[in-house]
């Protein structure tokens, strides 16, 4: 069962730039699909006109399930907190601009915390955290709506290696968990291979999608995958899909 | 070198807090010294040359005058600094208010802010004859004219903090459908604050100022009795230490409005804000 449909969509930015050009894309319920492509192939306008930020120039967005009850969780690629707040209450703020009494939201706010492993920080402030550490409470924000479908923007792009790891595995641990929808943007073809079921490459100017690819691995997936010729061969696939959108722009 | 460690800390671990600000006794050990050595400079100057107290009083003559003139200069401490403090919160008040209403309305800000430009830019010793011509109540004129000088570094600061708020966290607040209410209350607002603060801590000082310059226009009516109409008086007579004395409690009032400006930005800010956190490499 899909979850959310793109047709045909088309995006022109106001100063005449295509973004996206003719893009269809069916995402499955369930589903950990990641969109890979080299800088300026939109796949962040992708991302964001499934979140309803900004408007569609061509084409149309459907949610077969009912627009009305579609729960969405948007990871950026910065942390994007508010410096001003403490961790708990960074979290609880899609819970509160949906008018959730504090009293009920407190309980959901510990078990957030607690799924990415930060419930002894609730009270500090974000610059007292680490860059993974922000980063997990910005994941811990997006999922305390329970989201049926996570959106999430070059989440770990900025982050050291070590980090990047530990955060995959446990993003991998928390997906295995829930089974939410997963559209995940990157530009890693080793990030998106061991994460993900399913790779849409895309290639810019236009933003396009030029391949879409199974990456049929069983999960759970640990550092054994990462190692083994099967993730070698899926990220060669990967990769050269990747230099025929990069010869194609 | 050393292996790079995982950032990430298990739960349990708790980062140290940012300590409380250790402050050097040499801080203030400096300025208070230089400050002795100043003053004892002058009064030796003073009492060497026997300068007349008319010309150039001494510290301590200015210091005796503070005592003995004690009831008279209070009480236009008070008249000053009732002044100062009511355009101070008047401005504070109007210019973030106005602020948060150029945000909701670009219209509004496009007709309005050339206005409080204007206002800015025309010095307030040129308006405050007319002013004073024009209110009749001598306070309420006097009000005025220091509010004028006081509103505007809030409003501008206030509108450029209240403009400059991170575009990913506007994106986030649109993405979990917020009203324009909790928009403002919860995302514009308080990434603003340091913006405000810093505009409140300069309005202080201009306050003063505004005050200030309106009694020296007003005073020589009669009617008033701040302290810039005391230093008027006391120049006429020739009561110089009078003027130093009455000088000093506008420097003091001045002083101590900052600090008191300052510590409430640092207690608001201190959590969270860069500026009021310490650097510690």
């Amino acid at each position: 069962m899909s979850i959310v449909r793109l047709s045909q969509v088309g995006k022109v930015y106001s100063n005449g730039t295509v973004a996206l050009d003719d893009v269809s894309l069916d995402v499955r319920a369930g589903e950990f699909l990641s969109l890979v492509g080299p800088s300026g192939c939109g796949k962040s306008t992708v991302l964001r006109l499934i979140a309803g930020l900004g408007e569609l120039s061509r084409g149309r967005i459907d949610w077969p399930a009912g627009a009305a009850d579609r729960r969405l969780g948007f990871v950026f690629q910065e942390p994007t907190l508010m410096s001003w707040a403490t961790v708990s209450a960074n979290v609880v703020l899609p819970l509160r601009l949906q008018g959730v009494p504090r009293a009920d939201a407190a309980p959901r706010v510990e078990a957030a915390l607690r799924r990415v492993g930060l419930e002894s920080f609730a009270r500090a402030y974000p610059r007292e955290l680490s860059g993974g550490m922000k980063m997990r409470v910005s994941i811990a924000r997006a999922l305390i709506t329970e989201p049926s479908l996570l959106l999430m923007d070059e989440p770990f792009a900025a982050l050291d290696e070590i980090t990047r790891f530990k955060l995959n595995n446990d993003l991998l641990g928390l997906w295995q968990e829930q089974r939410w929808t997963v559209i995940f943007v990157t530009h890693s073809v080793y990030e998106s291979v061991y994460l993900s079921n399913r790779i849409v490459v895309m290639a810019a100017r236009p933003g396009r999608m030029i391949a879409d690819l199974a990456i049929d691995a069983p999960y759970p997936r640990d550092e054994a995958f990462r190692s083994s010729s099967l993730y070698n061969g899926f990220c060669r696939e990967v990769s050269r899909a990747l230099q025929h959108a990069m010869a194609a722009s | 070198m050393s292996l790079p460690t995982p950032p990430l800390l298990s739960s349990g671990a708790e980062l140290p807090l940012a300590a409380a600000p250790r402050t050097d006794p040499l801080q203030f050990v400096m300025p208070i010294a230089i400050g002795l050595v100043f003053l004892g400079a002058w009064e030796a100057a003073v009492r060497l040359a026997d300068v007349p107290p008319y010309i150039l009083p001494g510290p301590w003559r200015i210091l005796q005058t503070l005592i003995s003139d004690r009831e008279s200069l209070f009480d236009a401490l008070l008249v000053t600094l009732e002044v100062t403090v009511s355009a101070f919160v008047l401005a504070a008040l109007g210019g973030g208010a106005l602020a948060i209403l150029f945000t909701r309305s670009r219209w509004i800000e496009l007709s309005l802010f050339p206005y409080a430009v204007i206002l800015q830019v025309t010095p307030i010793v040129a308006i405050a004859p007319l002013i004073i011509i024009w209110v009749k109540d001598t306070y309420l004129a006097l009000l005025i004219c220091a509010w004028i000088v006081a509103f505007f570094p809030v409003l501008s600061n206030t509108t450029l903090g209240l403009s400059s708020t991170d575009h990913n966290l506007l994106n986030l607040f649109e993405l979990y459908g917020a009203s324009r209410r909790q928009t403002l209350w919860y995302l514009r607002v308080p990434s603003a604050l340091p913006y405000y603060l810093a505009g409140l801590r300069i309005a202080g000082g201009l306050a003063l100022i505004g005050a200030v310059v309106a009694e020296f226009v007003a005073g020589t009516g009669g009617t008033n009795t701040g302290l810039a109409y005391l230093i008027l008086e006391a120049g006429y007579r020739l009561q110089i230490p009078r003027m130093f004395a009455a000088l000093l409690l506008i420097s003091g009032t001045g002083i101590l409005i900052f600090l008191v400006l300052s510590l409430l930005s640092h207690v608001i800010l201190r959590k969270w804000h860069e500026s009021a956190v310490r650097r510690e490499n």
